[in-house]
């Protein structure tokens, strides 16, 4: 697989990182090297296979976990804002979003 | 013998018979701590008067010394990657220098509850990626058999500080073989439990589907102690596994004859270190010599185990890492004039470099037109490796192997190659793919007086037996320690 730098500023931009030119190109090379062990994968035929994600319990692979939905007290407003970098008014503060035309 | 020498087991029983106080204990641990960190370098906090303040509190406990304080007074540590309430977890990452968990992990809560006395959080690889430590944000821990080496990773830090006597027993989290390689490269036992047998609650998470919680101990007895502690059914956590948990530390003694031990072809790999070929050959000797059946079989998808583990892992942690924004806490870049500028300006400034590796590789596996070749295709070869060894436990009831192709090496020896650290971690990363539980016991030292240990795995949900023939095997080894260099 050929990876070009402009697949790494894509991937990058989905990713929201950002990389300076020298460090993309560098990026690029170690990406194609490690893309490219990645796909020795495809000696192996997989038609027919299901995926596994929880390795112990196969019925997780298709259903969810669902316990009584009892309600219960959640954490005091200030102390989830705690370790907002900017919290204001019980809220967490960000840039604008949206511009004023 | 010096308090900080004692295992766990054995500081236990000072503490039973009134021999010494918890405060006492925890006293003798921090001065050991502070004595040897300025060269190991394992803890990324340390709060002294919290633990002497927990300690004083056991003491003054009555009911201290009955079962359901079993871990009571015991000084440990914790990687910090688990939440530990009002003490600041960090993850090895410069995005959360500042976090401040607001809960405990239900693991930490577990310790607490058996009375456990918390002397530090220990250093790690950033958000537990990686096989050195040495891509920690904050510091470089190092080897205590040998300064100039890597303690493992990404629980470096753990397995150094129980190595270097700096705790009794401490916690790590094995995702790829988090928890063995470093307990291999320190001297020191490990083991990773069955996917679900511990809550990952307050765990951050890396790849959830392969991350566990597990314990770090001086020796098996110590481990299975530790397990005990923290092992269970969790409601907040939905991959938790209600089964009831077995009294591990009552399993040890007992007979392994006639237990059968597999032996798969496919580990003589390229990179197999001679040294460790040989020490995984006399181990597997000893084996037979203690009345177990050694037997050769096939592993035969092991060889791929190391591309699906590192598409799986890193496109679960592409999404997991995606809540590091900024917004709600760690790190935020000062200059984004924009809400996606600060968004990509926090992330880039904010992780280090082998994250962004790994985010990338998770982002591009998970993207439009590539999740089928990737991620779907790692899942798949996932099943493949899983029906590996549930086709080899029809015959065996272990399967051995190296924990690592290689002594600990040198501190920068695979900084610039990020493909040839991913291939350390050959042995273990199947057994995570699988969900299998797996420990690592030391079997011998290099000339040099490095550690080499021998990886262990078991059919799901059978960590008691996996403890008793890791114990029987340590206790025929009975290996001589030449001394640390710290």
């Amino acid at each position: 697989m050929k990876i070009s730098c402009q697949d790494v500023e894509k991937i990058a931009r989905l990713a929201n990182l950002r990389f300076e030119e020298q460090e993309i190109e560098a990026f690029r090379a170690q990406f194609e090297k490690i893309l490219s062990y990645m796909e020795t994968l495809n000696e192996l035929p997989s038609e027919g296979i299901p995926p596994t994600s929880h390795p112990v319990l196969p019925s997780r692979n298709e259903s969810n976990a669902f316990r009584e939905d009892d309600p219960k007290s959640s954490l005091p407003q200030d102390e989830v804002l705690a370790n907002a970098p900017r919290p204001g008014k019980g809220h967490f503060r960000v840039p604008k979003v949206i511009e004023k035309e | 013998m010096k308090l900080h020498e004692l295992t766990l087991c054995q500081a236990r029983e000072k503490l039973r018979r009134k021999e010494i106080s918890a405060v006492e204990l925890c006293r003798a641990i921090l001065a050991r701590l502070e004595e040897v960190e300025p060269r190991v370098q394992a803890f990324l906090s340390v709060d002294p008067d919290r633990a002497l303040r927990r300690a004083a509190e056991i003491d003054s406990e009555e009911v201290a010394w009955k079962d359901g304080r079993p871990l009571a007074g015991i000084p440990l540590a914790i990687k910090d990657v688990i939440c530990t309430r009002g003490w600041r977890t960090t993850c090895g990452s410069k995005i959360l220098y500042n976090f401040v968990p607001p809960y405990d992990a239900t693991a930490t809560r577990k310790l607490l509850e058996a009375g456990a006395v918390l002397v530090g959080k220990t250093n790690m690889d950033e958000f537990a990626m990686g096989s050195s430590t040495e891509n920690s944000a904050y510091q470089i821990t190092r080897n205590p058999w040998d300064l100039d080496r890597v303690p493992g990773g990404s629980s470096g830090g753990s397995g150094a500080a129980v190595a270097a006597h700096q705790a009794l027993g401490a916690l790590g989290t094995d995702t790829g073989g988090s928890i063995r390689q470093p307990a291999a490269f320190c001297g020191v036992v490990g083991l990773k439990p069955t996917y679900g047998r511990v809550s990952r609650y307050g765990l951050v998470a890396f790849a959830s589907s392969l991350d566990q919680i597990g314990p770090i101990g001086k020796d098996v007895r110590d481990t299975a102690l530790l397990l005990e502690a923290i092992a269970g059914f969790d409601p907040q956590d939905s991959t938790s596994v209600n089964r009831p948990v077995p009294r591990y530390s009552q399993w040890l003694e007992g007979d392994v004859r006639g237990m059968k031990v597999g032996f798969a072809r496919e580990f003589f790999v390229e990179g197999l270190d001679p040294e460790v070929r040989a020490a995984v050959e006399r181990a597997l000797r000893l084996l037979e010599g203690m009345g177990c059946e050694v037997l050769e079989l096939s592993l035969p998808h092991t060889p791929y185990a190391i591309a699906a583990y590192y598409i799986v892992a890193p496109a679960e942690a592409s999404s997991n890492l995606a809540r590091y924004d900024g917004v709600k806490y760690g790190y935020r870049a000062p200059e984004g004039a924009t809400l996606s500028d600060m968004y990509s300006l926090t992330r880039s400034q904010g992780f280090g470099p082998e994250v962004k590796r790994r985010i990338m590789i998770g982002t591009y596996a998970l993207s439009a037109g590539y999740y089928d070749a990737y991620y779907l295709k790692a899942l798949k070869v996932r099943t493949l490796i899983k029906q590996d060894y549930l086709d080899a436990f029809q015959r065996v009831d272990f399967i051995a192997s190296p924990t690592a192709p290689t002594p600990p090496f040198k501190i920068g020896e695979k900084t610039e190659d990020p493909l040839a650290m991913y291939l350390c971690d050959v042995y273990t990363v199947p057994i995570n793919l699988a969900g299998l539980p797996s420990i690592s016991v030391p079997c011998a030292f290099t000339p040099e007086g490095l550690p080499i240990g021998l990886q262990l795995t078991g059919r799901y949900f059978e960590e008691e037996r996996l403890l008793r023939i890791a114990y029987a095997f340590e206790q025929a080894a009975n290996l001589q320690r030449p001394p640390l260099k710290v």
